[in-house]
């Protein structure tokens, strides 16, 4: 993975001094709370409904064993002893305080980590694949593109201010897994007729109040001008984007109302201007970051089938929550965080330190956060796996069901976010307690289903296959559904079943929903199929047919 | 009192006056300011008015204004001054960065409005010079060039008083 030298490692500690000032200068009271706001959400810190929230960046969801365990010691030194792990492959802590912020990012530092630009009109965190580098239908790794981004983003001097957030995802496989399409700018690792590999450049996807999927603006972006165009989308964003109107104000809403096409002619001139400017990627820098994601020692091992002569229960295990690897004896090895009881996306100081320790012995003391709230271990030879499994199902972490209805997509909800309408974990359960038939489970095969409190759609219920949307009824916590929506390469917006439902009704709402998918489904389709093939209206009128929601 | 400024890293009297300060100006003919910053609208509208005079000009941005249609005039003006209604507002460091890098302007680049020393790092590193701070941030101000010491992108950096270390 990427490492620090000095220029990283000098900035980041300015950071952290930066920081430290103006949360002195608040607590004093020479900074109004406005003015401390906008400071503050630029180093990922939020005041919330019980206590400030502090979000940690995991650039592009990479973890060491020893930024782990830092991780762990900081939520039992200044918070409740766990954290909460994002769909934008951050980490959340929901209890920290105001005063000990700035000690929290020095220790986040000793381990080459930070919060900024976790939070605020700015560009955030870019994202990536979790199977980047591993999986077997790649183009490219995309993290060295990845770390480039990161590192031309961070403190950039001219889009500090944007309109509203800049979310940026990067692919470099066929099948997206990082929901780029919904991403204010998604980049996609591609080949062209030449044989060459450069980026094909999406903008103006989104979700929130107004879902949009993203636009192709260049289909074909050589490699060494990555940083120019972007540099040239932001530009045309930060002077055109609405400021009047924050839920107006994302690039989605500037790229519909221009059009695709003036968009594009806008992006291009700014981009003529620019293109070789110092922006313009020499083989040298690239090669320099490229070189902090060499493969790992792997050793030469021949495929075997694990599964054979062990227990059912680690059958069920291997075949949800392992993936295939790009190399022959080796499994990329699944965490689940949707242990039913627990919020998605929480893990333990103890399940943090227990995660290190494995990650060292089996999968090159690295560990990576799924943009599905779950962790993964890349490397794992498959002639470990079953040891793994014991391992991580004493520490509570083998619950056998990604990919699977159990595994929710889940934002924090009314429980700890000040936007949110609805409770969301607490729906969560209820879900899990009404599913908790693993063979029912396993029969429905894959299904996303994605809960989000509020409009701002954190937990992506837009693009679940049954999406879950928290609103506000006189005062009570009601529910929409939508189905039919997808996240990946063929990403869909889901459609709204009808009228909203109270929460002791949700679970009933879904379980009709798949009784209709039980019933009408043919040989090998998914939910997400059958909803194509059939429409709306047969789930609408199991679900309002004898009023689930009364 | 006339405002202070700081400009190039020194604390200066502000020898500037805004259109709208002119009337209120108090010093009374034989001292009025001969530089003028205009509101870009102003200066549309009057151009030959503005330019027929004997002194020097100013225009000011306010964020939405487009940079491109100064370009032509730059010669003729002294500084540009960009306006900062707000701690959110962002406009004004692309416009920094097109007037300096697009348009070749070399004259004074003054961020007015919503200034304090929290932004004045990035403005600086995105061409602007001179900044209309309130009172009582001018010291702690000059300590915020140095925010940070290093880089990872090339911006313009004309505000900067010493180079950023960069690979």
């Amino acid at each position: 993975m990427y490492r620090y030298d000095a220029i990283d490692k000098t900035l980041v500690a300015e950071r952290v001094e930066q920081f430290r000032d103006q949360t002195r200068r608040f607590l004093a009271g020479e900074l109004s709370d406005d003015e401390f706001r906008h400071l503050r959400l630029r180093n990922g810190l939020y005041l919330q409904r019980h206590a400030p929230m502090l979000r940690v960046a995991i650039p592009y969801g990479l973890l060491s064993s020893a930024q782990l365990r830092v991780l762990a010691t900081i939520a039992e030194r200044y918070d409740r002893g766990y954290g909460h792990f994002t769909t934008r492959q951050n980490l959340q802590y929901n209890w920290p305080r105001l005063e000990d912020v700035p000690d929290i990012l020095a220790d986040l530092a000793t381990v080459e980590m930070h919060a900024i630009q976790t939070s605020g009109n700015c560009i955030r965190n870019v994202t990536s694949d979790h199977l980047a580098g591993v999986t077997p239908d790649e183009l490219e790794d995309p993290r060295p593109w990845c770390e480039i981004i990161r590192q031309w983003s961070t403190f950039h001097p001219e889009f500090a201010y944007l309109p509203r957030k800049f979310k940026i995802a990067v692919t470099g496989a066929p099948q997206d897994r990082a929901a780029s399409l919904v991403h204010d700018v998604g980049v996609h690792i591609v080949k062209n007729a030449a044989g060459d590999l450069g980026f094909e450049i999406l903008a103006g996807g989104g979700l929130g109040r107004t879902p949009i999927i993203g636009q192709v603006v260049r289909d074909f972006l050589p490699r060494e001008h990555l940083l120019s165009y972007l540099e040239a989308i932001l530009r045309v964003y930060n002077l055109e984007g609405r400021r009047d109107n924050p839920t107006k104000a994302r690039i989605k809403i500037l790229v519909r109302s221009l059009g695709i096409e003036e968009f594009r002619r806008r992006v291009e001139a700014e981009w003529a201007q620019i293109r070789d400017s110092a922006l313009r990627l020499d083989e040298a820098e690239i090669e320099r970051v490229r070189s902090y994601f060499r493969p790992p020692a792997y050793r030469p091992l021949e495929d075997l089938d694990p599964v054979s002569g062990r227990e059912p229960a680690f059958a069920a295990w291997y075949k949800y929550n392992t993936h295939a690897h790009k190399l022959p004896g080796y499994r990329a090895v699944f965490v689940s965080l949707k242990k039913p009881g627990i919020a998605p996306g929480d893990a333990t100081s103890a399940q943090l330190r227990r995660l290190a320790d494995l990650c060292e012995r089996y999968s090159f003391a690295e560990l990576r956060v799924t943009h599905t709230q779950n962790l993964l271990f890349a490397d794992v030879e498959q002639s470990a796996t079953y040891e793994l499994w014991r391992a991580l199902a004493e520490a509570d972490l083998a619950t056998p069901n990604i990919g699977t209805l159990t595994d929710m997509i889940c934002c924090p909800g009314l429980d700890f976010c000040s936007l949110a309408n609805a409770g969301s974990i607490d729906v969560a359960r209820l879900i899990n307690e009404r599913f908790e038939d693993y063979d029912y489970l396993y029969d429905l095969g894959e299904l996303d289903v994605k809960m989000s409190g509020c409009m701002n759609a954190c937990g992506h219920h837009h693009v679940g296959h049954i999406g879950i949307l928290g609103v506000d009824k006189g005062g009570e916590e009601w529910y929409q559904i939508t189905i039919g929506g997808a996240a990946g390469t063929d990403a869909t917006l889901g459609s709204v079943i009808g009228p909203s439902v109270p929460k002791h009704a949700v679970a009933e709402t879904i379980a009709r929903l798949l009784a209709v998918y039980v019933e009408r489904r043919t040989a090998d389709e998914r939910f997400l199929d059958t909803v194509r093939r059939l429409g709306l209206q047969p789930f609408k009128e199991r679900v309002y047919a004898a009023s689930a929601a009364a | 009192m006339p405002r202070r400024l700081l400009r190039d890293h020194l604390v200066v009297q502000d020898e500037w006056l805004h259109l709208d300060e002119v009337a209120a100006d108090r010093r009374g003919p034989e001292t009025a300011p001969s530089r003028v910053i205009l509101p870009f609208d102003r200066w549309l509208a009057d151009r030959e008015h503005w330019i027929s005079g004997d002194g020097s000009l100013g225009v000011r941005l306010d964020p939405p204004d487009p940079v491109e249609k100064l370009l032509g005039d730059l010669p003729r003006l002294a500084l540009v001054a960009l306006r900062f209604p707000g701690p959110a507002e962002g406009r004004g460091y692309t416009q920094a960065r097109l007037l300096r890098e697009r348009c070749g302007f070399a004259g004074e680049l003054r961020a007015t409005g919503y200034v304090r020393r929290d932004q004045v790092f990035f403005m600086a590193r995105c061409g602007i010079n001179a900044f209309e701070l309130p009172e009582g941030e001018f010291a702690s101000a000059e300590q915020a060039f140095e925010t940070f010491t290093a880089e990872y992108q090339r911006a313009n950096d004309a505000g900067l008083a010493q180079p950023l270390r960069r690979r």
